[in-house]
């Protein structure tokens, strides 16, 4: 069986002036193609470093780290950025779009730096925004969408390259509930579709959405559950349950106007 | 179609601040700018001067009398000093290569006709002289060889005298009168306007020739003669002065020097006053291209120094991007930019904002020379007396705009681009992806 992600022993020290950090002491776990896995832990407990060796940001100390079939643990800094734009879908807590770029185009940006632009790949990153549910707002900046939409966006741009897995760190963090809960709908949906997921949270809620729960401590892994099918749906029940809006909510509805220095 | 794209994405990203990107581009705009205008300007000075100096004949030798220094010169009587006919004699009939001469006196006079007056300058001299200083009639004849050696008063005249005396009529036939020596002369002809030559002898200011009378040189010495005398002050100066100048026409532009040499020695031998100089046009023809080049060195530098004073306004507004945009590096590493396309998408700014300044200063530095000659008909229309005290170079500039300084400026343009950018750029490539995303703005 193929896995969408493989870690075998991996270890991860800094050296900060004198001192070594640990951050991870010999982490081993495999991720199945459409899995959907949410990984826990307390900070300093290692999760931030794991993300940036999965997202391929960063190189092991030790151990093995497959992607696929790609043993990416020794790779160049070149090869890692022809991974991450070919193999990794990114999806961030501050949606991280390009302030000058329109919602096709910030979608289109891992092609482009695999050196693929054409019709063919303009009309997939329109079927892309389209699936988000941002057909309408194909030509619109990310300082004329609120949050979600934002969101939306980065989520489309994390499957512009069809990649092993979708990396998605605190994705929901800086979105109100309601937000949160049609984001992690999408996510259902795509791993319904047969997409891998791998979250980075803390919130135990947006934790037991996922399929399994990987939990990190001082630099080890400390448990690695299965969720109850049950309790997901349940989970996902409750959080279409309709909401009291608040003022302060329905203000985090509007487009965000960031100003422009 | 990648490097449209990423040349797109500059643009746009320069875009986002384009107050910013438009005073960095205004200080390559004034580099490139000023290498054009000052090169032209530059080019401009030394072909006048070089056309001043060809207008004197580079086959030309001139041997001047200059008047020895009052000390020299008795406080009593009459001094006779400066080249004599005896000498024009000599030189003529011993140097072989002096293929023609023509004896040239020149003295100041007033030239009255009815009841208008000006100051200017009678010239003795034979027919071969319009020849030799590339005169050109325009109506009537030149002095002829019969009239000179007939001694006939005749004169022609230069065609800014001939307009301020007779402006309302043809000078031809007109009698023009010389009241100091109560003479009139006859003209027989008017030349064409001439250009200024370039200075010889003591004076810097180019010669002028708008205020020139010529009349044979036989003619002049009988009715005039070689001594002249001043009443000033109470006491009379007088000099005796038989010939100004000689100008000497050798066969073959190879011999000019050696020619002159020859001059030289034999005028020192001959006379022990000092009282002579020998100008060759064209080693002042050398000279001024020496000069241009110096000149053009000179302003080069200047126009380098202002455009390194834009690329260091370029490198430091890219380096304000940079750090302003380190949180978007981290996006596009993260999302599989390799260093070499940060690097890339930096030089890229930069050289947009190079090359725009460099094509808008090209397109400003062709527009020099009506720039310049507007400028100059308006401080003339609006400030006379200002542009009057002007230097002569700066009255009659005309710049020359240097084909080869557009290529050069563009290509420079582009260079200070990528040079200045490529500090920054590289600054921006080797940041690591993880802090550039956790990086907050």
């Amino acid at each position: 069986m193929i896995h969408a992600c493989s870690i075998r022993n991996l270890k991860k020290e800094y050296v900060l002036k004198s001192e070594t950090v640990r951050a991870l002491r010999g982490v081993s776990f495999d991720v199945p193609e459409g899995d959907y896995v949410a990984i826990m832990g307390p900070s300093g407990s290692g999760k931030s470093t794991l993300l940036n060796l999965l997202g391929c940001l960063d190189k092991p100390s030790s151990g093995e780290l497959l992607l696929g079939k790609d043993n990416v643990a020794h790779m160049s800094d070149n090869q890692l950025a022809e991974i991450r734009s070919r193999r990794i879908g990114f999806v961030f807590q501050s949606y991280n779009l390009i302030q000058q770029l329109t919602v096709v185009e910030n979608i289109e940006v891992p092609l482009y730096y695999q050196g693929r632009l054409g019709a063919k790949e303009r009309k997939r990153c329109i079927e892309l925004a389209e699936r988000v549910g941002l057909g309408e707002r194909l030509t619109h900046r990310p300082t004329q969408l609120s949050g979600g939409q934002q969101q939306r966006v980065a989520i489309a741009r994390s499957l512009v390259n069809d990649p092993y897995f979708i990396l998605a760190d605190e994705a929901t963090g800086n979105l109100d509930s309601k937000t949160t809960a049609e984001i992690l709908a999408l996510f259902d949906e795509l791993n319904d579709e047969g997409r891998t997921i791998i979250m980075v949270t803390h919130e135990d809620d947006v934790a037991a959405r996922a399929k399994r729960v990987v939990r990190l401590r001082d630099g080890l892994l400390q448990s690695d559950v299965m969720n109850d099918p049950l309790a997901r749906k349940a989970a996902a029940a409750h959080a279409l349950d309709p909401v009291v809006e608040t003022a302060d909510e329905q203000a985090m509805h509007q487009p965000t106007t960031a100003p422009a220095n | 179609m990648l490097f449209l794209r990423t040349l797109n994405l500059g643009v746009k990203s320069l875009l986002l601040h384009p107050l910013r990107s438009l005073l960095t581009v205004l200080g390559i705009f004034i580099g490139v700018a000023s290498v054009i205008w000052l090169l032209a300007i530059s080019e401009g000075i030394s072909l006048e001067a070089q056309r001043q100096i060809e207008s004197l004949g580079a086959d030309t030798i001139m041997i001047r009398s200059v008047k020895p220094p009052n000390e020299k010169m008795a406080t009593q009587g009459v001094t006779p000093y400066g080249l004599t006919r005896e000498e024009y004699e000599m030189l003529v009939s011993t140097i072989p290569t002096i293929k023609s001469a023509i004896p040239i006196r020149e003295i100041r006079r007033q030239f009255q006709y009815e009841s208008r007056t000006i100051d200017g300058r009678m010239v003795g001299c034979t027919p071969e002289y319009a020849e030799v200083t590339r005169l050109v009639i325009d109506r009537g004849h030149f002095i002829t060889e019969a009239e000179n050696f007939n001694t006939v008063n005749v004169c022609v005249i230069a065609a800014k005298l001939a307009a301020k005396l007779f402006p309302y009529e043809d000078a031809i036939g007109k009698r023009v009168y010389v009241p100091e020596n109560t003479d009139f002369y006859t003209v027989v002809g008017v030349l064409k306007d001439r250009g200024a030559s370039a200075a010889i002898g003591g004076s810097m200011d180019s010669q002028d020739f708008s205020n020139d009378i010529y009349v044979p040189i036989k003619t002049l010495q009988l009715r005039i003669g070689d001594v002249v005398v001043r009443n000033s002050g109470g006491t009379r100066e007088g000099e005796m002065l038989e010939l100004n100048q000689i100008t000497a026409r050798v066969d073959n532009v190879a011999n000019v020097r050696s020619t002159a040499a020859i001059i030289t020695n034999a005028l020192a031998s001959h006379d022990f006053m000092e009282d002579v100089a020998v100008v060759v046009p064209l080693e002042l023809l050398e000279q001024a291209r020496t000069t241009r080049l110096m000149f053009m060195v000179f302003m080069g530098l200047v126009a380098a120094i202002s455009l390194l004073v834009g690329g260091i306004g370029i490198m430091n507004i890219m380096l304000a991007t940079v750090t302003e945009r380190t949180r978007e590096i981290g996006i596009r590493r993260a999302l599989g930019a390799k260093q070499a396309d940060i690097v890339l998408q930096f030089l890229v700014e930069a050289a947009v904002l190079s090359v725009v300044g460099g094509v808008v200063g090209i397109l400003a530095g062709l527009f020099c020379t009506p720039v310049v000659i507007q400028a100059k008909w308006f401080a003339s229309e609006y400030y006379p007396t200002i542009f009057k005290s002007l230097p002569e170079v700066v009255r009659n500039l005309t710049p020359a705009i240097v084909p080869e300084s557009i290529p050069i400026a563009f290509f420079i343009s582009i260079f200070i681009g990528i040079v200045f950018g490529l500090f920054p750029a590289i600054r921006a490539a080797k940041m690591n992806p993880i802090d550039a995303l956790r990086h907050s703005n």
